[in-house]
């Protein structure tokens, strides 16, 4: 009963969203109409939510005759993680993009009054038509509460060990809050080329939201690689897969995209682009939709290979990208206002920004297109591994750090040069760290030294910049250098953690010792440890750093219903490096031996931190009192059209 | 020149010499970065470049994984059960999942012998995935199809 009221509410959501587009796009000016997209759109959310409920519901009831629930839940799962298996397969995680869908658009219709009534409608209105794409699709190909009835199995086939994790339970909800968020500007976008309006008010309002998606998108995909680091027990934390590279992606757009609506905001200049740059983040999300749910490319964590579900998105990524690039194509060029500025301008630099981050875009395009692109043509089989990414990203990387180091000492419209003698001052400091780490890292490497030295130049010319200005310093302003700090510190984290880490895979029998990176491993062996749905085998390691000593006990786990065998590191996390233990195989058993995957990793929090540094810089600016001051100055105007 | 022109200059030049090099830079780092796939057959009949770094893939022969007894040094058969197949050797942890009778792929180069030196081994992630690049090898029909709509039906141990 609950699996088929899910159904109906979510085919109820897909009607009313149905309504809310036509509504919005054909009759955006009539008032009436405009309360009455707001109400539909509370009415979609609340249905959509409804839908999701009653999935949650099947599995906290452990409802194995749902052919979801008995796929991806069991009943030895704990609690959380029933609740978490929603979202860890297909279905239910397209339920949970649908969900977070609406809820943007809840969002959006609680502050529409921050809006003209007509923009607000249609911006709701464009959101409701791509909701109504999704929840076709959840309904016609991918239907969760699809019952398994008269086989109704005992007991379910159990959530993917790897999935089992507190990880898995955040990452996909922050990770969908950032792609679907990515809408909200596309859809400001497509009503502003509808409207013909494109200003700085525009942008500002444009800005609030991209910089929230933008900051989930970053949280999403940094908990990613911390979950792929802590459990996939190879130590790695990112790996240029298809999967992967279909979030960084809309980031890469995204990021662009809150550089180029800054520009927009505060100089009225580059607004075409700053629209097609709405138009593909979006775009590219629809793109990873695609990549992680059709099956075309090979990936270790794409869903089940599925044809017809391909076709749906590839149609409707067609129909989005065609139809948004014609609006585009006949409308981007209005109102076109020169705006001029010199080349030490930070027009100029945002300039370079964007360059740089869309030619960042191409490459992991290309890089994750060409494999299916070579075997339509070809009929082989290729891959495209990381040393070809690694080409472009050190450079390009190394680029994107100098322009940011420079930027405290450029203005809008024109620099004089002798504002630009503190930052180069600032530089040779950069130059004397950079010439420091050549000495001291070993193995020693001049992309680590001058990705460390550019580190150190933009916390320097940020640092002086910050302290300079701290007398009137606004909440944009503190939000943008925490983000760039951030920045550099991820930054100076992957060049140190990619090239200074102490990797050796050996094997181990109980009482052996080993050295590593400066410290002293004793393996004491194995023993058996049960869990509440798995048996495991742990491993007790002894580590002396010299001052102390801590232990390590890493696990090999042994699913009880489906058989899967699962790694658990052992992590002694710092803040200037983790020591890193997991469990390979046993090797001989009658002595005890064990394959061991034994790592020193530097810094390698410092990517993490500068991430997350960075997405709560971007939540940070969104507070700032210019974007509040715009809807009291609103209020106060209406207020007195009112009392008139 | 006025000013207008000569900044519109600037700027189109600034983008077309960042697409040019960077298009040309994507295709000479592709060139050397592509790995090749091959099956058995093909390393079998010596359609493998020696010593280049290349994917192959195939089922784990039953019986033929073997361990050095005083290092992770280890030796073990790809087949396609078709005939044809080669022998691997490897150095170092072994996947989760690699088990005999397993499809896995290995990346690294093949030697003047006929031997894969393997770099790297990759296994499949979960019981119903398989590395596309298996799926029309004979024998190595997923299990996806069948398990998805039935579970508990798929190959358990």
């Amino acid at each position: 009963m609950i699996p088929e009221l899910g159904l109906y509410s979510l085919i109820l959501a897909g009607c009313l969203a149905l309504a809310t587009s036509g509504g919005g796009l054909l009759a955006a000016g009539n008032p009436l109409l405009q309360r009455w997209v707001l109400s539909l759109t509370v009415g979609q959310c609340l249905f959509c939510a409804l839908a999701f409920a009653a999935l949650v519901w099947s599995f906290a009831t452990d409802d194995f005759s749902v052919a979801y629930v008995a796929n991806h839940s069991n009943s030895l799962l704990p609690w959380y993680y029933k609740i978490s298996a929603t979202w860890g397969g297909h279905e239910g995680s397209f339920l949970l993009w649908i969900l977070i869908m609406s809820s943007w658009m809840l969002a959006l219709a609680l502050r529409s009054h921050n809006y003209p009534p007509s923009l607000a409608t249609r911006v709701l209105a464009v959101l409701a038509l791509m909701n109504l794409g999704f929840i076709c699709f959840a309904v016609f190909t991918s239907n969760p509460f699809l019952r398994l009835i008269p086989m109704t199995p005992a007991d379910g086939a159990d959530l993917n060990p790897l999935l089992q994790d507190f990880g898995l339970i955040v990452h996909p909800p922050l990770l969908y809050c950032g792609y679907v968020g990515l809408a909200v500007p596309f859809a400001f976008a497509v009503a502003a080329l509808i409207e013909g309006r494109v200003d700085a008010t525009w942008a500002r309002w444009c800005k609030t939201w991209t910089n929230m998606a933008w900051a989930f998108l970053t949280l999403g995909i940094t908990l990613g690689s911390w979950w792929a680091y802590y459990e996939l027990g190879w130590g790695g934390w990112w790996f240029w897969d298809p999967v992967e590279n279909a979030s960084f992606m809309p980031w890469l757009a995204a990021t662009a995209l809150v550089h180029s609506l800054a520009v927009t905001d505060k100089r009225g200049a580059f607004k075409s682009w700053t629209l097609l740059l709405a138009i593909a983040g979006f775009s590219l999300s629809l793109l990873g939709a695609f990549i992680v749910r059709s099956g075309v490319l090979t990936s270790v964590h794409s869903f089940a290979v599925d044809p017809e579900r391909g076709l749906f998105i590839l149609l409707f990524l067609l129909l989005v990208v065609g139809g948004s690039l014609t609006l585009y194509a006949f409308r981007a060029g209005r109102g076109f206002i020169h705006v001029s500025y010199g080349l030490l301008s930070r027009e100029f630099f945002m300039l370079i920004n964007n360059v740089i981050l869309v030619v960042s875009l191409a490459v992991v395009l290309w890089g994750t297109l060409a494999p299916i692109a070579y075997e339509a043509a070809t009929d082989a089989k290729i891959s495209v591994g990381p040393p070809f990414f690694n080409v472009f990203y050190v450079p390009l990387g190394c680029a994107l750090a100098a322009v940011l180091a420079l930027l405290p000492g450029i203005n809008w419209k024109r620099t004089e040069r002798a504002r630009l003698q503190p930052i180069l001052v600032a530089g040779l400091w950069g130059l004397l760290v950079a010439v420091l780490v050549w000495f001291i890292l070993d193995p020693a490497s001049l992309t680590v030294a001058t990705a460390v030295g550019l580190g150190a130049w933009i916390w320097i010319t940020h640092g002086v910049d910050l302290w300079r200005k701290r007398k009137a310093l606004s909440r944009a302003y503190i939000g943008m250098t925490m983000a760039h700090l951030g920045f550099a510190a991820t930054i100076i984290g992957i060049a140190i953690t990619a090239t200074q880490s102490v990797e050796r895979d050996v094997r181990m029998l109980p009482q052996d010792r080993i050295e590593l990176a400066g410290m002293e491993v004793t393996f004491l062996g194995v023993k058996a440890v049960d869990g509440p749905n798995y048996r495991a085998q742990q491993g007790v390691f002894l580590v002396n750093n010299g001052s102390g000593g801590f232990s390590l006990r890493p696990e090999k786990r042994r699913y009880l219903s489906g058989g899967n065998v699962m790694t658990e590191a052992g992590i002694h996390a710092g803040w200037f490096g983790d020591t890193y233990i997991a469990l390979g195989e046993p090797l001989d058993a009658s002595q005890g031996a064990w394959a061991v995957r034994l790592h020193y990793k530097p810094l390698v929090r410092w990517i993490w931190l500068g991430a997350v540094l960075m997405a709560l810089g971007g939540m940070l600016a969104i507070l700032d009192r210019r974007y509040r001051a715009l809807r009291a100055r609103q209020l106060s105007a209406g207020m007195a059209v009112a009392a008139s | 020149m006025n000013p207008k022109r000569k900044q519109r200059l600037f700027m189109t030049s600034f983008v077309l010499v960042a697409t040019a090099l960077t298009v040309s830079l994507v295709f000479m780092a592709l060139e050397q970065n592509m790995n090749m796939f091959y099956p058995p057959a093909d390393v079998a009949q010596g359609k493998v470049p020696l010593n280049q770094t290349v994917r192959a893939g195939g089922m784990v022969l039953e019986g033929s994984v073997e361990r050095a007894s005083d290092s992770l040094a280890v030796i073990f058969t790809l087949t396609d059960h078709q005939g044809a197949d080669f022998v691997v050797t490897y150095t170092g942890i072994l996947p989760d999942l690699f088990r005999e009778g397993q499809g896995i792929l290995v990346e690294g180069e093949l030697n003047r012998a006929g031997v894969f030196e393997a770099v790297e081994v990759l296994a499949k992630h979960d019981e119903n995935y398989m590395p596309p690049e298996l799926m029309d090898m004979p024998g190595a029909a997923p299990a996806t199809a069948s398990t998805e709509a039935l579970p508990g039906l798929g190959e358990r141990e």
